[in-house]
């Protein structure tokens, strides 16, 4: 074991492992933008989704029921059905557009629903009191709604950009590259050490997703909002695999 | 171009491969069933130290939480050195994945026991592990039973991703139609991956039903 990752460490150490395209530091790049970009589209479809449909109560039923069906949908089953959807197979380099939009749609679901839950559960207390003082709707949404739900949106981000991560890494099974490469490629070639090697960089990558995105969180959630105890809640609402 | 041409759905190839298709649904529910035992046991043990040293709750629940977000291919890569492309892999990982719902669900759930409850059972003279079995595991069972069908749920899909260390049932299926220019297999792996949480889920929630006959009478006016 200790000769094991005595060889791991030899991986990292190797020159030549940090330079041109099959190197760490371009697969990271990959990895990292295909991620960021797919979190970001992702946001920009399901956040105004989920809010204004919070917002207005609406539609509750059909957006939990798309996210559990959402959730038995295998992400290696959506990679390979977009990819064929999108008739790119077998063309070189092309992976990256299949990898994009299958990933683009396993990251909307915890967003939306999350977004959704966040705001439509506001006390409705809350908002009368608000609407009482003379509040229109969007000043509601604005001050009121999207402040005191803002935990849950967070919440969903950070699941939606973890699961992004994981994802981009099977992503390597269509041709597209990314860290999942070494696992994919070293696998192939009965390399354990660079297996190996991959993972840890998946590991890790995933690792800081969470916890940067767990810090984000706990500077943007207003203070009052912010629980300090540690209490198991019941269902993590939008687990899924990846 | 021949993945223009070829057709979603080869029915041909369906009926000829029907008994690979079988073993492959029943190695997909094997995996499961295999990986949910060993979880729902773990994660009792885990629970149950848990509620008896609160301290430990939070490092326990943390750990699972560090598994949890380990992507489940490099989970299965770190376990290649010392398992190998092997069914065990497979499992080890599928099982890592059940804990931390499994375990977080059966604590909300004894937690969420009424205390008035456990002081009358105290008092009819129940002692703490027929306390346990008999009035606290079934007043927790539906929170404990939700957590159950979001793991089983979640290992089926998980299963697919096996196929990329060589094993994975249906998931081997989804893995040959990505490789090769032929999209039926593809499909057939897909529907049936979906097929079987959907209906995984269902029976779940048709079981907790018929536990909790209790739970119906309250819903009448």
């Amino acid at each position: 074991m200790t000769h094991f990752l005595g060889e791991v460490f030899g991986w990292f150490t190797t020159s030549a492992h940090w330079h041109g395209s099959d190197g760490i530091p371009h697969r990271m790049w990959e990895h990292s933008v295909m991620s960021i970009a797919a979190v970001a589209f992702a946001l920009a479809i399901a956040l105004p989704l989920g809010i204004w449909f919070g917002h207005r109560r609406r539609g509750g039923m059909v957006l939990m029921n798309v996210s559990n069906v959402g959730r038995a949908l295998p992400s290696l089953a959506v990679l390979g059905l977009g990819q064929e959807a999108l008739g790119l197979r077998g063309w070189p380099g092309f992976g990256a557009r299949p990898a994009f939009i299958a990933l683009l749609v396993l990251a909307i679901p915890p967003i939306v629903t999350n977004a959704y839950t966040g705001v439509s559960e506001v006390d409705p207390d809350v908002r009368e009191s608000a609407l009482g003082m003379g509040m229109t709707g969007g000043q509601v949404l604005r001050r009121v709604e999207l402040p005191l739900a803002l935990p849950l949106v967070m919440a969903g981000v950070r699941t939606s950009a973890v699961q992004v991560v994981a994802t981009a890494t099977l992503a390597a099974e269509l041709s597209w590259g990314g860290l999942g490469r070494y696992i994919i490629d070293g696998i192939g070639r009965q390399d354990n050490v660079m297996v190996f090697a991959g993972a840890l960089q998946v590991g890790v990558l995933a690792l800081v997703t969470e916890v940067v995105l767990a810090a984000v969180q706990r500077r943007v959630v207003p203070k009052g909002l912010q629980s300090g105890e540690n209490v198991p809640s019941a269902v993590p609402a939008d687990a899924r695999p990846r | 171009m021949l993945a223009a041409t070829d057709p979603w759905i080869r029915w041909d190839w369906i009926s000829r491969h029907g008994d690979d298709i079988t073993a492959a649904l029943r190695e997909h529910v094997y995996l499961t069933v295999v990986a949910m035992a060993a979880g729902l046991v773990i994660s009792f043990a885990v629970a149950l130290v848990a509620r008896r040293w609160r301290w430990l709750q939070t490092p326990l629940l943390g750990f699972s939480g560090l598994l949890y977000t380990i992507p489940s291919l490099a989970l299965f890569a770190f376990l290649l050195p010392i398992t190998g492309l092997s069914r065990s892999t497979a499992l080890i990982g599928l099982t890592s994945y059940t804990l931390l719902i499994l375990t977080r669900n059966i604590i909300a759930g004894l937690d969420g026991v009424p205390a008035d409850v456990l002081e009358a059972a105290t008092g009819m003279g129940y002692g703490s592990t027929r306390r346990l079995v008999r009035i606290e595991l079934p007043l927790a069972l539906p929170t404990i039973m939700a957590g159950i069908r979001i793991a089983t749920v979640t290992t089926i899909g998980l299963v697919t991703v096996a196929a990329l260390i060589g094993q994975g049932a249906l998931g081997a299926l989804i893995k040959e139609g990505i490789e090769r220019p032929f999209r039926t297999p593809l499909v057939v792996g897909s529907v049936l991956s979906i097929a079987l949480a959907i209906v995984a889920d269902v029976a779940l929630a048709l079981l907790l039903r018929v536990l909790t006959p209790w739970t119906r009478k309250r819903a009448a006016p």
